[in-house]
């Protein structure tokens, strides 16, 4: 753990943070360009080119510019900053209406919006001041007539608009960045460099920045028509401004009052349809929002290049003090994430790229001869890769007795009614994740979208397992507490609490065997430490089966409900998005473990990997298996869908699929390259058929 | 860069040191070299043998002009039909259609739509100015960039062998794609509403059932599942790949150890690089070229060869993605073949009868910057026209070059020649020996010839020949024939076998001096 927190620590601090403070610094270099482009389009005048030029570069140099500049870039390195705050490489999936808002409900994320609501105001009044003209000033000092009293301030609407209209692309930036995981961090399959990756993504930005202004103008434009009034009042209470009531006061005929003398003034208010679709208004707002977007969007999109950078990690290291630098022990660390995902990526990309790096993986230690590099790298991605297909076997379970019986309910209750008796497959499973209590979900960026109303109880622990919180996964303690609150599951289309006959029968025939096993007490032998027996054990099961039946109460009057039922609802396909959410790790395993063993039939001289060959083949089958049927299952989807165009990465929903490919691939690589000698690897009939049917390319 | 043995006084190899190709007659192609009788090692596949008369193949008469006049109603609304033609042919067809119905619009919108239809016409007949290949339609464009001979005129418009078991794939001029499997009786027909004018076809290695169909505006692939007894897969087996503006594809490549897919249009300059799991694309711009048209990964995943329709071609590395240019050629690079190890490219050029070679020396493995790669290109063999002596008289061979194959083991090349019918040359395929280590040498081989008329399309090495290499030809009359060539692979000589330069080369006759071994090993 000591050495863990070590590398974890050395990591962040030479690594992560080098790569965000350098994609902060290249955003603000560009903010440059970006400005004066800005500057260029908001001052457009067709008619007088000369003058607009001339008048562009005088405002540009001028020193209030600067100052309004320096605004800016203090803009970009907040919203850097909240990039590395916020960043995670395993998206979070809500799996439900409620567990959306609960993210957006989140006290983390309230932060977040009320800060990308101010700068959005920071960044509209430098765009306001830039415009110059009917935008310059919040009050500005009405012309009036009879110089009666002095001159009077009045609110100046536009200026209001432009900021209101700052804060609201603000907010909804924040708000879309939730729903669409823009703070989600995607690897690409190709290694591009930095600069090309950039230049091909810059286009795609730009186009998202303005799509997603119009987008927000149009609303924001409905919203200020309906309610405008409120902070129009507001602003005008608390500043002791005028409004210009113009127009209304000049056709209604009302008294003027003693404050509204401004009939003259050259600046409507903004409360009229006419006043509103002000074509050069509208321009300016749509330009003013797209630069805001544009600079935003290209501080995230440098930051994800930067930090998504291949890194590459020493094999071995001559210095013991550099040890957890390696990449064995950097592989099998936990946190952080990005750490682990850069890992494995370098992994991918020795084994298939860089014949000496490989050699450094199929060598012996110096004294003793042990292949420990080999060893720890295999082991490493055969347990991630076991993980996953135990995940998909305890999800395809659940679902398949519930498909099958309809009800959720019973089926699930009657599951962990018995693995809160402690069943062996639960104490199994969970024994598989004690060694890294929840290490692999956890993100900084990621904890917190997730504890929220509807997932507020659950640990990461069972983040990737939202889909199904009957799941063996969660603890039966967590479960307990969240039973009562938690009626998702069971809230599911068609779901009842009707005891099917079938669940009656299926229930009992299905954990039989495990609780015949905990009464031997003899439970089977576990890869981990030793296992952690779930207090729930201990408890009484009465007190189990009373919470169960208030559970079942609660569900069954909660699922009459419309709005509870519409909140509740599992959206469709994210609980196979959740169950693939971090399947980058997976992929990157099969392909580094497969391209290993491939290269290791001509580079591997002391045969270290044969004796690996047998588990690696198992593990790739058995994996084979479940993905199989996990695709088989209804409400997944057998082809990716279209993406669409915004800045939010949605790469994870297509995940699963890369998986499968890469699963079948691997395989085919493994066989290909050994082809009949593989008959000579000892392994299961079963396997050994299955084995067959690659080797005749029948798969 | 191309030794060759001292004895052998020719810098070059060319056409005139080949044996005079015998006079073909008979069923089956002639392989005059060889004494070995083809179907001796082709009794396991008999299937194979396919003949495709083009008179059976219903011609695909789907004119897109022609459907539209057929069953366009003309009462529909202006609104529904400009939508047609913004879905269809984009801004220029919506601007087309408005243009067009001046009656129903008002007078402004009719007059500037025709004025920014001029200006887009304009401008754009200023592109094609630069790249004249943009006048041509689709279908034109395909024939020309298409390695097949006369593509638009041949009923076999595409082949492709599986990487790594006996299947092949077989796409017809009717634009339906056959797979044949000798193990299974069934012969699935894919047939797609998106799959027209098939002009490349490719299995992904390291899988069994998905094949690469690049058509006319899409990209297609096909998951074919090899233990379906179905005879037509549906629709839901194929996934449809496409991009704006990547139309027509007229090649595509997978990476011979990866997910990805190359896929190139002529109209886009941007090659595009798919993960076909996941359906997304990355485009990888270059100024220049003004599209590309052909395009080859090396076998050994390092390197990809990109042609475009101009005088120039770019090497891409695959680490980083990263490209050379090779600019200033006498055209556009034709057709190009990579050696199985991947260090070597040879390549032609439209107009020239000569092969070039690149050399690559650097470690495929290390991420540098292309530094490894040649200075300058060097002609390796001369094609150019030759007049042989043959016992029926004198012929002429050689000419421009269409396509080149090198077989997977690296011992034979195959080069594609298109002859001149006018001029009494006929399209041929003229077979070197390779032998890329330790010096890179090229040795005439031979000939291979069809039945009396008929000239060959397209060909292909068969990558599961076990016995040497066998090329697939699909010839001009619809039949499609395997020609075997027999040899022990260099790689585990024999003693007194395998290409032993001690052998001396006289005047292009065959000299067989290997009779007594398992298979003949022809050195000419």
């Amino acid at each position: 753990m000591f050495s863990s927190d070590q590398s974890c620590c050395w990591f962040v601090r030479k690594v992560i943070c080098w790569r965000a403070v350098a994609s902060m610094a290249w955003s603000v270099l560009l903010l440059l360009p970006t400005t004066a482009l800005f500057v260029l389009l908001i001052r457009f005048s067709l008619f007088h080119p000369i003058l607009w030029i001339s008048e562009c570069l005088s405002l540009l140099t001028s020193a209030s510019a600067i100052f309004s500049f320096i605004l800016l870039c203090g803009v970009v390195l907040m919203v850097g900053f909240f990039n590395l705050e916020y960043y995670t490489v395993v998206p979070s999936i809500a799996c439900s209406k409620i567990a959306l808002l609960g993210q957006v409900l989140h006290p983390r994320q309230f932060v977040h919006s009320l800060v990308h609501c101010i700068m959005g105001v920071v960044v509209a009044w430098c765009c306001a001041f830039t415009i110059g003209g009917r935008y310059r000033s919040l009050g500005h000092s009405c012309t009036q007539d009879e110089s009666s009293s002095g001159p009077e301030m009045c609110l100046n609407e536009y200026h209001l608009v432009l900021l209101l209209v700052g804060a609201f692309i603000g907010y909804s930036h924040s708000l879309v960045g939730v729903v669409y995981n823009m703070n989600y961090v995607s690897f690409h399959t190709m290694q591009q460099y930095k600069y090309l990756r950039f230049k091909g993504a810059l286009p795609l930005v730009v186009k998202a920045s303005a799509v997603q202004a119009l987008y927000c103008l149009r609303t924001f434009l409905l919203l200020y028509f309906f309610m405008g009034y409120a902070p129009r009042a507001w602003i005008c209470k608390t500043l002791d401004l005028n409004i210009n009531r113009l127009t209304s006061q000049y056709y209604l005929n009302l008294p003027p009052r003693p404050l509204d003398l401004n009939i003259n003034s050259s600046i409507h208010s903004l409360d009229s349809v006419s006043s509103l679709l002000d074509l050069s208004l509208l321009y300016h707002l749509w330009i003013s929002g797209t630069f805001l977007l544009l600079t935003w969007y290209i501080t995230v999109l440098l930051f994800r290049i930067f930090v998504t950078e291949v890194y590459s990690f020493p094999v071995q290291s001559t210095f013991t003090e550099d040890a957890h630098q390696c990449l064995p022990k950097v592989i099998t660390g936990t946190q952080p994430m990005i750490l682990k995902f850069l890992a494995l990526q370098d992994l991918a990309l020795l084994s298939q790229h860089s014949p000496s790096r490989r050699l450094e993986v199929f060598s012996l230690s110096q004294p003793g001869g042990h292949p420990h590099i080999w060893t720890a790298l295999s082991k490493e991605c055969l347990s991630l890769l076991s993980d996953l297909t135990e995940r998909l076997v305890a999800h395809h379970d659940t679902v398949a007795t519930n498909g099958r019986a309809k009800s959720q309910s019973t089926g699930g209750n009657k599951r962990s009614t018995t693995s809160s008796e402690g069943s062996v497959t639960s104490v199994g499973m969970e024994d598989m994740k004690t060694p890294r209590p929840g290490a692999l979900i956890r993100t900084p960026g990621s904890v917190f979208l997730r504890s929220s109303v509807g997932a507020g109880l659950r640990t990461p622990l069972t983040i990737p397992f939202t889909p199904d919180l009957d799941s063996p996964f969660s603890s039966p303690a967590l479960r307990r507490l969240t039973g009562p609150l938690e009626p998702q599951g069971a809230l599911s289309p068609g779901f009842s609490s009707i005891q099917s006959p079938h669940v009656m029968r299926r229930g009992p025939k299905l954990w039989s065997a495990s609780t015949d096993s905990q009464l031997n007490g003899s439970p089977p032998p576990s890869p981990g430490p030793a296992p952690s027996p779930s207090q729930a054990q201990l408890k009484p099961s009465f007190l189990v089966t009373f919470l169960q039946n208030r559970k079942d109460q609660v569900k069954h009057f909660l699922a009459k409900r419309m709005l509870i039922m519409y909140l509740f609802n599992k959206l469709p396909e994210a609980s196979s998005q959740a169950l693939f959410a971090d399947s980058q790790v997976h992929i990157w395993a099969l392909q580094g473990l497969s391209h290993l063993v491939a290269a290791s039939f001509s580079e591997d001289q002391y045969g270290i990997v044969q004796t690996t060959l047998p588990t690696i083949l198992s593990t790739l089958l058995l994996l084979q298996e479940a993905v199989d049927r996990h695709f088989k299952l209804p409400h997944t989807s057998s082809k990716p869908g279209h993406c669409s165009c915004s800045m939010g990465d949605d790469s994870y929903k297509t995940l699963r699929f890369a998986l499968r490919s890469t699963l079948k691939t691997s395989v085919y690589r493994i066989t290909a390259t050994f082809g009949g000698h593989l008959h000579a690897v000892q392994m299961s009939a079963e396997h050994r058929k299955r084995l067959q049917h690659f080797l005749e390319y029948k798969e | 860069m191309h030794h060759w043995t001292k004895r052998n006084v020719v810098m070059m190899c060319s056409l005139a040191l080949f044996p005079p190709p015998l006079s073909g007659d008979g069923e089956t192609s002639q392989y005059n070299e060889s004494n070995t009788d083809p179907s001796v090692w082709f009794e396991d596949s008999p299937a194979l043998n396919l003949y495709f008369p083009r008179e059976s193949l219903k011609p695909h008469s789907r004119q897109e002009s022609s459907s539209k006049s057929a069953f366009r109603d003309h009462c529909e609304t202006l609104y529904t039909r400009s939508a047609g033609a913004w879905r269809d042919a984009g801004l220029s067809g919506l601007l087309n259609e408005i243009a067009n119905s001046s009656a129903e619009v008002p007078k402004w919108l009719g007059v500037s739509s025709s004025c920014v239809l001029a200006l887009l016409r304009w401008v754009s007949s200023f592109h094609s100015s630069l790249f004249p290949h943009l006048t041509l339609s689709s279908e034109e464009m395909t024939a020309e960039f298409s390695q097949v001979l006369d593509w638009s005129d041949c009923a076999v418009r595409s082949f492709a062998w599986h990487p790594h078991t006996q299947k092949c794939a077989v796409a017809l001029s009717d634009d339906s794609i056959k797979i044949y499997n000798p193990k299974s009786a069934t012969t699935p027909t894919l047939k797609h509403r998106l799959q027209r004018s098939v002009a490349a076809l490719q299995w992904k290695p390291l899988c069994a059932s998905a094949l690469a169909v690049a058509c006319h505006n899409c990209l297609l692939v096909w998951h074919v599942d090899p233990t379906s007894l179905s005879t037509r897969p549906s629709s839901g087996c194929a996934q449809v790949l496409s991009h704006p503006g990547h139309s027509p594809v007229t090649s595509v490549a997978w990476s011979p150890n990866g997910p990805l897919l190359v896929s190139a249009s002529p109209r886009d300059t941007a090659m595009l690089v798919w993960d076909v799991a996941v359906e997304s694309c990355v485009p990888l711009h270059r100024v220049g070229g003004g599209g590309v048209t052909y395009l080859s990964w090396s076998p050994d995943g390092s390197r990809v060869l990109a042609a475009t329709p101009s005088s120039l071609f770019r090497v891409w590395e695959t680490r980083m993605w990263t490209c050379e240019r090779w600019p200033s050629l006498k055209g556009r690079c034709q057709s190009g073949c990579w050696s199985p190890d991947g260090s070597r490219l040879l390549f032609s050029v439209q107009g020239e009868t000569v092969i070039y070679a690149l050399t690559f020396t650097d470690n495929p493995g290390m991420p540098l910057m292309m530094s490894g790669g040649p200075k300058a290109a060097t002609v390796v063999a001369d094609l150019s026209e030759t007049t042989l002596n043959t016992p029926d008289g004198d012929i002429m061979v050689g000419g421009e070059i269409q396509s080149l194959a090198w077989d997977p083991r690296g011992e034979r090349l195959a080069v594609h020649v298109k002859g001149d019918a006018g001029a009494g040359r006929p399209a041929m395929i003229a077979v070197f020996k390779t032998q890329i280590s330790p010096a890179f040498k090229l040795l005439p081989c031979g000939f291979v010839q069809g039945e009396a008329g008929t000239e060959p399309r397209l060909m292909q090495f068969n990558p599961n020949y076990q016995h040497g290499a066998q090329l697939t030809v699909c010839w001009s009359n619809g039949k499609i024939t395997h020609v075997p060539f027999c040899f022990m692979s260099a790689g585990n000589p024999q003693p007194g076998l395998g290409g032993s330069p001690s052998l001396p080369l006289t005047q292009g006759r065959p000299a067989d001096y290997n009779n007594q071994t398992l298979y003949t090993e022809l050195i000419s």
